[in-house]
């Protein structure tokens, strides 16, 4: 499926709807959109459509149907898990044409946007307003909010805060069926099921969000940015638990190890301590009164845990300085070697110094380098392992050293994922951490967005959970299927 | 290191999971404090429990696992001595359980946000008896579909709740409700974001809570305003309106009676119950897709219809 030439009439009626400027199917189009920001190359594309409106959305959704085709929605394509990877020829529904944003009301701290608003966009948008959209993921200069809606995206201002579902009040959503639905709503308490929660985090396979009501949040009375340097990397871990531990949830605590620490300060001149095992960003915001006893909480725990340095910044643009080192992390690893890849696991944030030790130990066994840099205040490790694509038989390592750190992170009583999602790259893990009737609730969830599977099909759940299987799963004695 | 795969359950679970059984029309009770949110369940249907308890606190981890039998009260007290709260919504007398299937926010859901965001991980059991685990045992995750969101507030009818893991969060070292004759929009500004706000058309209660200082100096700000300390908020009348905040304004005008509002929620509390609020033929198809796939016979709570509550 999917090969130009089966496409003729399918390609056909969506440029009968879209026009010929808004549907791409050139092999050169389908090549850049058969894959996300992974590695995952199982990609096969069908036509790539561009609707500005929830009308179009939904004749592209009804076309595809017609043709018997899976479709697939994409924002920028920043997804790190293979989520918006078109599967069998799959319609590719770009939503970066809908980039409006439709109301702001600064009163009632909401704002409606299209689905392929670029989060950083909408945040300065609101600057002036002294408002902003608080999930910030470091993608945040080219991500989409209806991506971040589909996995639920996070970033370093979610520890407070929470990650995107605590954001979202509604989502316009064009259904697998062509139906519009109206989840959540402006209300504090919709009627029904909270099928907005339900479909935030779905991975595009619950259907197209089209419009979105996010909540903004107005911008903190003060804010303090500290930077703390460690010789040793169980001593940041073990300060993180200790602030918490302490009563404190700052705004963020991201941690930063050595090489990539230097790899950023080359990039960025922020200077960040070179001597340091690891780094820790520590932000508090909130009331004056409040922000000055967090801070010295903050520097209290940190001593007792042998801080090396400690800088708080002293004005926004040392703030937005030592932000920027953080930010710009991923981008400065290419300097030390041209790939990697980046996990993304959770662990209890009071076992993230033996989880941390284990990473390091895993990846020497594999002969790789490893660097980190993480939401460490809520327990997100981001482990990228660095390799050069070019060198023979890396790529096994390079897998089997992810799938340690998984392993690892779950049996420290973790989960498989953050904020990347599932998508195609966790799906053979789930079983690790869930049940099949687990797996079977699921399923259900997803069966009732879509009883066709036509949304974005083969992601997420395990091949073999899908809701036809129900029944049979029942069947199965415990652990057998596992 | 221990081989990873899912978690097994502690045996109350089991109990409860054989006690639910896979036949025949079952009733879970918590406290009964709001046993007619959404209809109500015959008299002669079987009814189950809960287990109850504190499973375990994890203070540096700012969680806790309970049983969502556990009355809410008596989970409040526990997290006391470690100066952390959940706060869910719920009245005097209700179970955790109750109150997160009811899915009411407290009143301080602008500082806490609404009751939903605690829940981490739920381990219900479904219609067929059977045990599943929602959510997972860290602070953040997005691994898999967000049961857990769809749970709470599902009034049981899509599984029965038997523990749960839920976020806690710093208890604020002072309080205080604060009375005046501000109108929405228009109170002082204060360093601190009060984390509720009522008006009742007349008057307003804004609770401040946070650091002392920070706390004091607010309601210094709102005494030159015209305002005073009181001990409490107004009692709330009985019946739970949701409405767009930002449509407060006409409940001077309407004609259903006394109200007081939460100010920037939308929660508005009255004598009279909320009139059946309508939805779209599309979001109707979703919800009988859910409860058909959930519970294809109708037993758990029958009677209950998170349609109309
Ligand atoms: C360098 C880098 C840093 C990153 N940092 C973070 C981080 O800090 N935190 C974080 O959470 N993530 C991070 N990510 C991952 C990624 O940026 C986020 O998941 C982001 O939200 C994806 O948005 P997108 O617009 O690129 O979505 P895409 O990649 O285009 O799509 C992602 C998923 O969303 C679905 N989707 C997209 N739009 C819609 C829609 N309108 N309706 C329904 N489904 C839709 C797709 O089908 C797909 O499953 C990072 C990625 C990179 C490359």
């Amino acid at each position: 499926m999917g090969s130009t030439s089966d496409d003729a009439a399918l390609i056909a009626e969506l440029v009968d709807r879209l026009g010929h400027d808004r549907v791409h199917h050139s092999s050169v189009d389908r090549a850049l959109h058969r894959r996300d920001a992974s590695l995952i190359d199982v990609g096969e594309s069908g036509p790539i459509c561009f609707p500005r409106s929830t009308a179009e959305v939904v004749a592209c959704v009804q076309v595809a149907r017609r043709h018997d085709r899976p479709f697939v929605a994409r924002g920028a394509g920043t997804g790190l898990a293979g989520g918006a990877v078109p599967l069998e020829g799959a319609v590719v529904i770009v939503t970066t044409r809908m980039d409006a944003v439709l109301s702001i009301d600064a009163e009632n701290l909401v704002a409606w946007v299209e689905p392929g608003v670029v989060n950083l966009d909408l945040s300065r948008r609101l600057a002036p307003l002294r408002l902003h959209f608080a999930p910030d993921p470091s993608s945040q200069q080219a991500c989409t909010i209806g991506g971040n809606v589909a996995n639920n995206s996070g970033g370093p201002h979610c520890l407070a805060l929470g990650v995107t579902s605590a954001h979202v009040l509604a989502v316009e959503v064009v259904l697998p069926d062509g139906e519009v639905a109206m989840l959540g709503g402006l209300d504090p308490d919709p009627v029904g099921y909270d099928l907005r929660g339900a479909f935030v985090g779905g991975e595009g396979t619950l259907g197209i969000a089209t419009r979105i009501a996010v909540r903004l949040t107005p911008n903190p009375v003060e804010v303090r940015t500290m930077l703390l340097g460690f010789g040793q990397v169980d001593d940041a871990a073990a300060t993180v638990s200790g602030i918490i531990g302490a009563g404190v949830v700052p705004a963020a605590i991201e941690m930063m190890d050595a090489l990539i620490t230097r790899a950023a300060e080359d990039f960025v001149h922020a200077g960040y301590p070179l001597d340091a095992a690891a780094i820790l960003l520590v932000e508090v915001d909130g009331p004056p009164a409040r922000v000055a006893a967090d801070v010295e909480v903050v520097e209290r725990v940190a001593r007792e845990h042998r801080v090396g340095s400690v800088r708080l910044a002293s004005d926004a643009a040392e703030r937005e300085l030592l932000w920027k080192g953080r930010k710009s992390a991923f981008g400065a690893v290419a300097r030390v070697m041209p790939n990697y890849y980046l996990h993304d696991t959770v662990v209890p944030r009071r076992r993230l110094v033996e989880v941390m030790r284990q990473v390091y130990e895993i990846a020497a066994r594999h002969d790789l380098l490893v660097m980190n840099v993480f939401h460490a205040g809520d327990g997100n490790l981001h482990p990228l392992l660095m390799f050069d694509g070019r060198e023979p038989g890396v790529l096994e390592r390079v897998h089997a050293a992810g799938a340690e750190i998984v392993a690892a992170s779950l049996a420290a009583g973790g989960v498989l994922s953050g904020e990347h999602g599932i998508g195609l790259e966790k799906q053979s893990f789930m079983e690790l951490q869930f049940s099949s009737d687990d797996l079977a609730a699921q399923a259900r969830l997803r069966a009732a967005f879509d009883p066709y599977g036509r949304s974005n099909p083969g992601k997420v759940l395990p091949l073999g959970a899908s809701c036809a299987d129900v029944a049979s799963l029942r069947r199965v004695p415990d652990g057998t299927w596992i | 290191m221990d081989a990873p795969g899912p978690r097994p359950f502690r045996a109350a679970l089991h109990e409860l999971a054989a006690e639910v059984g896979d036949q025949g029309p079952v009733a879970m009770v918590g406290g009964r404090t709001a046993w007619d949110v959404g209809g109500s369940v015959a008299d002669d249907v079987r009814e189950v429990r809960a287990p109850e308890g504190i499973v375990s606190i994890e203070p540096a981890e700012m969680t806790v696992r309970v049983g969502a039998g556990t009355p809410a009260a008596e989970l409040d007290a526990a997290l006391a001595d470690s100066g952390q709260e959940v706060v869910i919504g719920g009245r005097k007398g209700g179970t955790v359980g109750g109150a997160l299937a009811v899915g009411w926010s407290s009143i301080r859901r602008p500082a806490v946000g609404p009751a939903r965001d605690c829940l981490l991980e739920a381990v219900i059991v479904g219609a067929d008896g059977r045990l599943v685990r929602a959510g997972g045992p860290t602070v953040k995750n997005v691994t898999g579909y967000d049961l857990c969101r769809l749970l709470a507030g599902s009034l049981g009818t899509l599984g029965f709740i038997g523990e749960v893991l839920l976020r806690t969060r710093p208890r604020p070292e002072l309080s205080a409700w604060m009375r005046g004759p501000w109108e929405p929009g228009v109170e002082p500004r204060l360093v601190v974001r009060p984390a509720a706000h009522l008006w009742d058309g007349t008057r307003s209660w804004l609770l401040l809570e946070g650091h002392p200082d920070d706390v004091e100096r607010s309601m210094g700000t709102l005494q030159a305003e015209g305002g005073q300390e009181v001990d409490a908020p107004p009692p709330l009348p009985p019946h739970r309106w949701s409405l767009d905040p930002s449509t407060l304004g006409a409940l001077l005008h309407d004609d259903h009676g006394g109200f007081v509002a939460e100010v920037g929620v939308g929660t508005v509390h009255r004598d009279l119950p909320q009139p059946v609020r309508e939805v779209g033929p599309a979001v109707r198809t979703l919800h009988q897709r859910m409860t058909a796939l959930f519970d294809p016979s109708g037993r758990l709570n029958p009677g209950r219809d998170v349609l109309h509550r």
